[in-house]
């Protein structure tokens, strides 16, 4: 692989950069593996890479029915915190903001990280105090989040009107400064270009249609549109598909999947400078580094496999937006899109092994996964390796909904999110 | 949006009219107290989520406020017909039919 550097900048300039070389590798497809994950998105590319790298496991192929990264890792709103309430998610979500704070580094590839702080705004005395709370319970648990006044607020991000005859007034908002945006398409090409070097298969356009299974329940490998791939162990990281995927091994999850639409504006110059997410009046808000507003709506009511969504729910976050920054009720929006995300009952994921042997599941990330994203793969290659979850994902099993041991952050944040 | 037809107002009414009520036909099992804890987690949580027909609830929560049952396609999201509660699972060989007719007709569910 070609190390990325400045020098090597300089060096290509002078040659025409005809020695870039390909990012990753698209082979054929070998008899057998030793893992296969399914999906090719930041969750699954992730899983491979520290497959690979932290647990030496190199013979592993990554299958995509689409292309990389062409799910809701390119469909997302690229927010990063992890100022969730209860102690498991401040372990799975902070574990995520460290490992981003130094991802370009360990991939050599820009993710473009910017700790650009996230402000969660308060409208109502119910929100100060489930805010506050947070507050309390992130400290106690490392998790750094403070609680501004709305002056300050302002101060932070000076496009907000703070006036107190808002339709919704902003009565105070939550800051994690550690928090920010990544460039989701460069976290996918950075960590298939890592697990490519490692010598993982990356195999796009490859539909997986069938999971094999021997007559003790073992898995044996996957059916695919380009015939059957064996496989030891089998990882489904297919977010909004997962209900399909699990089902050809005869598992139901407690699983919802539903629309979720961004959109972008026309880009402008920089004029937003963190990320504001208003939980009450459902926006979500910042400026890509190409200049347009990044704005992310909510889910559409009913289930949906259908990667797109009503306009009145697009309609409804750009009412609050004009409302909480007057400065954007001309802003021309250009494009808008939709994603599937999965959802649990305690809007919590899942990332555990399974009732069938050989077959792990990371899942349920739902409104919020691209966060987790580094996190994620990297507690979910510690449990394929080990058939034994890592610490931090030890509670994030199916049996917590049969137990009643939930992670409610459902009911923590009252919203998605 | 959606145009639903509820089968109590006996019309189409736009999506904002109507709350979605999650997977039908899932029974309250009669003997709730005495079920396993695994029982009652499939009762409670765990859902079919089909891609391709899904059976679902919908509430005319601004209209008349009563629940009915629907037939949908989760890829199209295009309805394949609404029935009242208590009605049985309807033949949907028929139904997709019908509504393969009208959305020909330029008059789609959707």
């Amino acid at each position: 692989m070609r190390k990325y550097s400045g020098f090597a900048v300089a060096r290509e300039a002078m040659r025409g950069h005809k020695g870039w070389g390909q990012q990753w590798a698209s082979p054929e497809p070998r008899k057998e593996y030793d893992v296969i994950i399914i999906g090719a998105g930041g969750h699954g590319l992730a899983t491979a890479y520290y497959l690979a790298k932290e647990h030496g496991i190199t013979n592993v192929a990554v299958l995509e029915k689409g292309w990389l990264g062409g799910g809701n890792t390119g469909r997302n709103t690229t927010i990063i915190r992890s100022n969730y309430l209860y102690d498991e998610s401040a372990g799975l979500y902070d574990h995520a903001v460290k490992l981003w704070e130094n991802l370009s580094q360990d991939l050599n590839y820009n993710v473009m990280y910017s700790a650009r702080g996230v402000m969660m705004l308060a409208h109502n005395v119910h929100d100060v105090q489930v805010f506050k709370r947070h507050i309390h319970a992130n400290r106690l648990n490392g998790v750094d989040n403070e609680w501004l006044t709305p002056e300050q607020a302002k101060e932070y991000c000076p496009p907000l009107n703070i006036s107190a005859s808002a339709r919704s007034p902003v009565m105070g908002a939550a800051l994690q400064r550690r928090g920010g945006t990544a460039r989701h398409d460069a976290v996918a090409w950075g960590y298939a270009r890592g697990a490519s070097d490692r010598g993982v298969h990356i195999i796009q356009n490859c539909e997986v249609t069938g999971i094999r299974r021997s007559g003790n329940g073992q898995v044996t490998g996957v059916e695919t549109s380009r015939g059957f791939i064996g496989a030891k162990k089998v990882g489904v990281v297919a977010a909004g598909n997962t209900s399909v995927v699990m089902q050809m091994a005869d598992v139901r999850m407690p699983l919802e999947s539903f629309p979720l639409q961004a959109l972008v504006s026309e880009p402008v110059k920089p004029c937003f400078p963190c990320v504001v997410m208003s939980n009450t009046v459902h926006a979500y808000i910042s400026q890509s580094d190409k200049g347009e507003l990044v704005i992310g709506a909510g889910t559409d009511q009913y289930t949906s496999y259908s990667q797109t969504g009503g306009l009145h729910i697009i309609q409804h976050t750009l009412d609050a937006i004009c409302e909480m920054f007057p400065i954007f009720t001309r802003m021309r929006m250009l494009r808008s899109w939709g994603g599937i995300v999965d959802v649990t009952p305690d809007r919590s994921p899942i990332i555990a092994k399974t009732p069938v042997s050989g077959l792990y599941v990371n899942c349920g990330w739902g409104t919020g996964g691209f966060k987790a994203t580094p996190g994620s793969g990297h507690v979910f290659a510690h449990t394929i390796a080990n058939d034994n979850p890592h610490p931090i994902n030890a509670g994030y099993t199916m049996e917590r909904f049969t137990t009643g041991r939930l992670i409610d952050e459902a009911a923590a944040a009252a919203v998605a999110h | 949006m959606l145009l639903i037809h509820c089968p109590y107002c006996e019309e189409k009414r736009p999506e904002l009219e109507f709350r979605h009520a999650g997977e039908a036909h899932v029974a309250r099992p009669a003997d709730i107290a005495n079920i396993s804890d695994a029982e009652f987690a499939h009762y409670f949580f765990y859902r079919d989520n089909p891609k391709g027909v899904a059976y679902e609830r919908w509430r005319h929560i601004h209209g008349c406020g009563r629940f009915f049952n629907a037939a949908r396609d989760t890829i199209s999201d295009k309805f394949l017909t609404t029935y009242k509660a208590g009605e049985p699972k309807p033949e949907l060989v028929e139904a997709a039919n019908e509504n393969k007719a009208e959305a020909q007709k330029g008059n789609s569910a959707k």
